[in-house]
């Protein structure tokens, strides 16, 4: 039972990713397709957060703490935040194109804009 | 000024340019612009090629801020440069250079950002290949991946761009949080980013966390390799991006993802596989030879210029992997040579595809039959005799080192399928070059049914301005010369002999011991792998004769022929839909079946 509770957060993660894929393979709207990816980036946070905690610990904020207090890890809040800041551009730069596509076609299915095959 | 000091700037300079052409990009004239961004790639191909000649003895290991390792647990974060690393950023920065070359005449308007992401995207790749930390290799390749998103999409006016970079932008993107996911399973493990003390913090543990972080990092890799089935997304890009952008997607980013392979297999993982290592070569190669022979028959299918040239490019990143998955110093110092020589020769030949577009409007095989000039003909038909490896062009030599390699270690018939693969490849890029030169052949056939259509880029001109075949010609001029300096080949195995020692890495990167130069034995040339690349050559070009002049195969050879591959091709060509679903589910499967493979044969 707490094998179970400890990898909850692992679980998750992997249901999570799992959600996001399936959104996209199955998706009919672009936009609904960038958000999908988007999804899918939450599932890394859910695995860094799983990754970095530690029982009982606090935030690894020293200033009024005493050295050698048990903390959660600061690292991977700062990968975390790294990955948020790289996504939140490539998210931005897929909208983009998607308000493209729709200004160009009128339509947002991806199977309305089969231009390339073969 | 020591080497060392030089080590931040093949980054620093790209992006600081990148950042000043942003601000100040629209306020001067395109002139000015090309030539900023000429000279600061151009001044970054001689750091970096300066870089990777100090490296030669010994690895330059720059810790940033001078954070260096305090009692063998790293602070800051560390370049390390070696020959191959640096190589790779070199030949990134030439060709970046012919490409901001081509761009200027090619384009009607070379807005700013052109110049911008370009820059970006190098200043990414150097730092790709020259980093010795994990999270570092990510963001990079983040940064890489952003700015190739926004490139390939350049011509965003057009639907059929934006269908390819939404494409390669979702599948990548998907890539990069499969390296997320398996770098923070490694760094749970051993707590530690910087790739040297991930390895030793490992020593050598063997477990299935380990077999599912190099799953998923590898996997992750492999999407930006194009490594079959997770390519879809490669030659929807390439034959929409612009041509100067194909040049650089084709020519190195594609080859980051195979160098990334190899450089984490090396460090990280290959103590934790020592048990393991035909099972592990077994995965890797097998991978590898899937992606030569479907990138071969899909080139040869192929009558969109730059749509054959990406496909080629898919068969050769097959022969590349299949070299790393050798696991062995010399067959990797033939993939370093072989990128070389492959980088610099598919660019030329995109830098050529580019011209007949521009001069004569099309990329269409079938539609320029006979209207090619005489100078982008010549360039053409030497890109593909180079392509098949002939002498002395860098494939030839890196070809050869990759097959007597896998002579030595039993696995011989590697040789016949990379001789497949540059048959068809080569094949298809001769028949092309002698159908638009001479106007040999029908109007019509299997190429009939690919895709065809790319919009013009420029505006139409008298004759073909000299930025524009200059630097066709001196890449494949400098694949040339490359090819004939022995001196090159060794120095890349010896680098490729220090690049496989991972515990060396380790005590150089921590402790600071500098290991002794490993002397590679001279490479025993037997003398048989001049004639095997004649006749790879004679047959690449019978290839060529034989999709030319099929009306003159006798009827009984040509119905064999259909229908041994025309079910399979129908079918290759129908998984290439082009919606970005179908390539996800096959991104699903190619991952679950290479994790599958891992946990059962890496166990």
């Amino acid at each position: 039972m707490t094998a179970l509770v400890t990898h909850l957060p692992f679980f998750v993660a992997i249901w999570v990713l799992a959600c996001g894929l399936y959104g996209i393979i199955t998706s009919k709207n672009l936009v609904h397709l960038v958000v999908c990816v988007a999804v899918l980036q939450s599932s890394t946070y859910v695995l860094l957060v799983l990754v970095g905690f530690r029982e009982g610990g606090a935030a690894p904020v020293f200033y009024d703490l005493p050295l050698g207090t048990l903390v959660v890890d600061p690292i991977v809040q700062a990968l975390m935040l790294t990955d948020v800041v790289v996504e939140a551009t490539v998210m931005a730069l897929l909208l983009a194109m998607v308000v493209r596509v729709y200004e160009r076609t009128g339509v947002l299915d991806p199977d309305a804009l089969l231009r390339l095959r073969g | 000024m020591t080497a060392s000091a030089w080590t931040p700037a093949p980054v620093a300079l790209p992006l600081l340019a990148a950042a000043a052409v942003a601000l100040f990009g629209h306020k001067v004239p395109r002139f000015v612009r090309t030539v900023i961004a000429f000279a600061t790639s151009a001044f970054t191909a001689i750091v970096t090629a300066g870089l990777a000649w100090a490296s030669l003895g010994d690895p330059i290991v720059y810790w940033f801020g001078d954070w260096a390792p305090r009692g063998q647990i790293p602070l800051g974060v560390c370049f390390v440069v070696d020959p191959i690393g640096a190589g790779l950023a070199a030949l990134a920065s030439v060709l970046v250079t012919a490409a901001v070359t081509f761009a200027d005449r090619y384009f009607d308007d070379v807005q700013a950002v052109f110049h911008v992401l370009m820059l970006a995207f190098l200043g990414a790749i150097a730092g790709f290949c020259l980093t010795g930390d994990l999270f570092n290799l990510f963001v990079f390749f983040e940064l890489m991946s952003a700015a190739a998103f926004a490139l390939c999409g350049y011509k965003s006016r057009e639907p059929g761009p934006l269908q390819g970079a939404i494409n390669f932008g979702v599948t990548n993107t998907i890539g990069g949080f499969l390296v997320l996911d398996g770098l923070t399973l490694l760094y749970g493990r051993t707590g530690a980013l910087n790739l040297a003390q991930i390895a030793r913090t490992l020593g050598g543990a063997h477990d299935g966390l380990v077999i599912a972080a190099f799953a998923l990092i590898t996997c992750g890799f492999f999407v930006k390799a194009a490594v079959v089935p997770l390519h879809f997304w490669l030659p929807d890009a390439h034959a929409v991006a612009p041509t100067p952008v194909s040049v650089v997607f084709s020519g190195v980013m594609v080859e980051c993802g195979v160098y990334a392979v190899a450089r984490l297999y090396a460090t990280v993982f290959a103590p934790s596989f020592a048990g393991f290592v035909p099972h592990a070569r077994g995965l890797i190669i097998g991978a590898g030879v899937i992606t030569a022979l479907v990138g071969g028959v899909m080139c040869l299918a192929q009558r969109h210029l730059k749509r054959l040239l990406a496909f080629s490019t898919v068969a050769h990143v097959g022969v590349m992997v299949s070299g790393i998955g050798l696991l062995d110093a010399r067959a990797f110092g033939g993939v370093a040579t072989y990128v070389l020589g492959h980088g610099l020769v598919k660019s030329s030949l995109f830098l050529t595809a580019g011209m007949y577009l521009h001069r004569l409007r099309s990329v269409d095989e079938l539609e320029l039959r006979g209207r090619g000039g005489a100078l982008p003909g010549a360039l053409f038909l030497a890109g593909g005799l180079a392509l098949a490896g002939a002498p002395p062009f860098g494939t030839f030599g890196g070809e050869s080192e990759i097959e007597a390699a896998a002579d030595s270690l039993g696995y011989g018939w590697l040789g016949i399928v990379f001789t497949i693969a540059a048959i068809l490849t080569a094949g298809a890029v001769l028949r092309a070059a002698m159908r638009i030169s001479f106007g040999w052949g029908p109007s019509d056939g299997e190429e009939d049914r690919g895709e065809r259509s790319e919009e013009t880029e420029t505006r139409p001109g008298p004759g073909l301005p000299l930025a524009m075949w200059v630097p066709a010609a001196v890449l494949l001029a400098l694949a040339f010369v490359l090819g004939t300096l022995t001196g090159l080949d060794r120095a890349l195995r010896e680098s490729a002999l220090r690049f496989q020692d991972s515990s060396a890495y380790a005590a150089r990167v921590l402790d600071g011991v500098v290991s002794a130069v490993p002397s590679a034995e001279p490479s025993a040339d037997d003398g048989s792998s001049l004639p095997r690349s004649l006749l790879v050559v004679v047959l690449s070009c019978a290839t060529a004769f034989a999709a030319l002049f099929r009306e003159r195969i006798p009827a009984g050879v040509r119905k064999l022929a259909v229908a041994l591959l025309g079910g399979a091709l129908r079918r290759l060509r129908a998984l290439q839909s082009g919606h970005v679903g179908d390539y996800v589910t096959w991104l699903v499967l190619g991952v679950a079946c290479f994790g599958a493979l891992s946990a059962l044969l890496l166990r």
